[in-house]
């Protein structure tokens, strides 16, 4: 599968064989498996098993969570708290399935950063980086849906926000807003397809994900170095790489333990740290809570929402020269969905030939300002629109869109790049042989 | 190692930092409100509710909340819990023959209740169902919308409780035809309940303590953290075999994983 020489699975026995004839499904995983991987991998490359874990995790909640929760806008917020005092662990079932969405975002946000520092979005790996954006959005499809069953207050008037902003779009919105609710308002037609395509979506992500693996099979892994993996002879790839089983297994399975461990004592002792408190009284149309505010995790590109009201200049110049088409509501979705979609076009819009950001000194410091912005952006989409916060959300917005429109393209052109490594293999020595630092456990004999 | 060591604490660090602002989203609008830290006994990683608190608290709310209130979510067998206010089974039984009326459908008529029913719902003057009270409100916010002080202090959702039920100062006014009692728990400062608890509204059985009106408040208020979160103390067992599974787990995934990795780096080393 991988274009990295190496020693393909063959079938020994016999069993194996004849099945081999058939069906390579056993090929397929050993060369899935045993995948030569660069050695000089950090620890930020831990994060693609613990979304994959991740994903099974709520999958297989989610799917026992099923068994006893009844997608009805009168009957669901009871049978929540049916699973929570009558289902034996139902308790910890939801908890997990709740927090477990939390996890998801916390790992994919990393290994989004992740890529975007060390370059992983960069030819050839283009495809994995769009499928990769595919599944964050379905995520986010996913996630806010699973919000809205339990039928709470901010699961009622979440729904009715972001709905809301589909019907921002000119001409069409209300129809494609009908459409969604499956009514004029958020009912139980909502709660029912929601229900349906949050059972769905994680299947889709699943069927993705493995493209997504599939892809950067084909490519190779990126690496901190940048540098690619020599495919000369199969004897040049091993001094590059070592295979997946059982170099890097171990190693994830060690680093997802401790993600864990930090995971249980959250779903342990603060449940319901990262939610609202507001989605423990049960849905009711007439009242509007005090304040609508979204998941942790959509904040940023809430703030990003917000941010352009009527009274931003770039707004107003858009909706002067469409004749009112382009309202700030309207715009502010387009900058939301733009913002993701900058994201998305990163591979184009990176002009530089080095691929990892530890050889450009000048990048370095913008992409620390971009991690800057997101966290900044996270904590404004919480607080209220009023100044400094309208200020702040816009000049946060604002870099957002500059880092990858401008920045981007032109770093590639003004910036000069420092010596890389020729090889990885020279990199993992720079970090493990006599001159670097593995001397750094004074018990260990040094090598003669 | 160094660099490992390094990288890690920056994971840790910036992952504290996503969690603490993310609790900034129950920061928004935050009001002037005045809720005190009460001790609960339930707090923290190992606590655990007090049984002659709880049924103290379900004595106030049985003669005094349950007039206007009902926990329609709280099943009466779960009085029974041996992690919650721990009755036996008569005890239940009595307790909810004595206290309360249900409807059934098989006799279209009002029988007694049994503890296979739940505490029933009360909205004859449409006060809230109290079931999930304690989780539905929070009491601490910020600073500055970052959540550090529900990571530290808790939600505070029982305090606030608690404080509501002592923060009353005895004005009032009318408005649009209904009296509004001033408050400095409550959101906005009025509240349409009138002071339920002035002190002695009870006589707890001897050995108990006073029932002051501070007494009654936190009382209540771990009441019904119970009724909200009547799995609180297996959650937190559960969590703490967890947390000691899994970072006994990891020393021994750590300790293999550097162990398979030795020979890759020492051929690095003499190269």
């Amino acid at each position: 599968m991988a274009g990295i020489p190496h020693d393909h699975y063959q079938p020994s026995t016999g069993g194996e064989k004849w099945l081999h004839k058939r069906l390579p499904i056993l090929g397929i995983l050993y060369d899935t498996i045993m995948i030569p991987t660069p050695k000089n991998l950090n620890w930020m490359w831990i994060w693609g098993i613990v979304l994959t874990f991740t994903l099974v995790l709520q999958i297989a909640t989610g799917i026992t969570l099923v068994m006893h929760y009844t997608p009805d806008a009168d009957l669901a917020f009871r049978s929540v708290e049916h699973i929570m005092r009558d289902v034996n662990g139902g308790w910890a079932l939801r908890y997990i399935h709740a927090n477990g969405a939390s996890l998801f975002f916390v790992a994919v946000y990393f290994h989004i950063f992740r890529g975007l520092y060390y370059g992983s979005y960069k030819a050839p790996r283009e495809v994995t980086w769009i499928i990769g954006i595919l599944i964050y959005l379905l995520m986010m499809g996913t996630a806010f849906m699973g919000y809205v069953l339990p039928w709470g207050q901010m699961s009622f008037w979440g729904a009715t926000v972001i709905t809301g902003l589909f019907g921002a779009i000119p001409f069409i919105g209300e129809t494609i807003q009908t459409w969604l609710l499956g009514g004029p308002a958020v009912g139980n037609y909502t709660l029912t397809r929601f229900f349906s395509l949050h059972y769905l979506f994680p299947f889709v992500i699943a069927g993705l994900v493995i493209v997504h693996i599939w892809a950067f099979h084909t490519t190779g892994n990126n690496n901190p170095s940048g540098v690619e993996v020599r495919r000369g002879s199969k004897g040049e790839a091993a001094k590059d790489t070592v295979p997946f089983w059982p170099y890097y297994v171990l190693k994830d399975l060690f680093a997802l333990a401790v993600i864990l461990a930090v995971f249980f004592a959250i779903v342990g002792f603060m449940p319901n740290y990262l939610g609202h408190p507001d989605n423990y009284i049960e849905a009711n149309p007439l009242a509007t809570p005090a304040h609508i505010v979204p998941e942790w995790y959509f904040l940023p590109f809430y703030a990003i929402l917000r941010a352009f009201t009527s009274e931003v200049w770039v707004v107003q110049l858009a909706s002067f020269i469409t004749g009112g088409i382009i309202d700030a509501k309207f715009f502010g979705v387009l900058a939301m969905f733009g913002a993701i979609a900058v994201m998305a076009l990163a591979p184009w819009l990176d002009t530089s030939s080095v691929r990892s950001g530890r050889y450009r000194p000048m990048f370095k410091w913008w992409f620390a300002l971009l991690v800057v912005d997101f966290v900044v952006l996270m904590w404004v989409g919480a607080q209220p629109t009023t100044f400094p916060y309208d200020w702040i959300s816009l000049i946060a917005s604002a870099y957002w869109f500059a880092y990858f429109l401008v920045i981007l393209p032109l770093l590639g052109v003004i910036e000069k790049p420092l010596k890389r490594p020729d090889t990885i293999e020279a990199d993992f020595e720079a970090h493990y042989g006599a001159s670097g630092g593995t001397a750094q456990k004074p018990n260990v004999a040094p090598a003669e | 190692m160094d660099r490992t060591k390094e990288m890690i604490k920056k994971l840790a660090l910036s992952a504290l930092l996503a969690t603490g602002l993310a609790g900034g989203a129950h920061a928004a609008g935050e009001v002037h409100q005045e809720i005190e830290d009460f001790d609960f006994s339930f707090e923290g990683p190992f606590g655990s509710y007090d049984q002659a608190q709880l049924q103290r608290g379900l004595q106030i709310y049985t003669q005094v909340c349950s007039g206007c209130h009902g926990l329609q979510y709280v099943p009466l067998r779960a009085l029974g819990d041996e992690s919650g206010p721990g009755y036996s089974d008569a005890e239940v039984r009595a307790y909810a023959q004595q206290n309360y009326e249900v409807f059934d459908e098989d006799l279209d008529d009002y029988r007694p209740a049994t503890p296979t029913d739940t505490f029933p719902a009360n909205d004859a003057v449409g006060a809230p169902d109290l079931s999930l009270m304690a989780k539905a409100r929070a009491g601490f916010h910020g600073p500055y919308g970052t959540g550090i002080n529900q990571l530290v202090k808790g939600m505070g959702g029982p305090e606030y409780i608690a404080s509501l039920l002592t923060g009353y100062t005895g004005e009032q006014m009318e408005q649009a035809g209904t009296i509004l009692y001033e408050n400095t728990a409550f959101p906005g400062g009025w509240i349409s309940m009138a002071p339920p608890l002035y002190g002695e509204d009870v006589s707890y059985s001897e050995g108990q303590p006073e029932p002051t009106l501070e007494q009654e408040a936190q009382d209540v208020a771990a009441f019904l953290m119970w009724t909200a979160e009547p799995k609180m103390m297996a959650r937190k067992q559960a969590g703490l075999t967890g947390v000691v599974f899994l970072t006994l787990l990891s020393v021994l995934l750590y300790l293999t994983n550097k162990r398979i990795w030795k020979p890759v780096k020492r051929k690095a080393d003499e190269a």
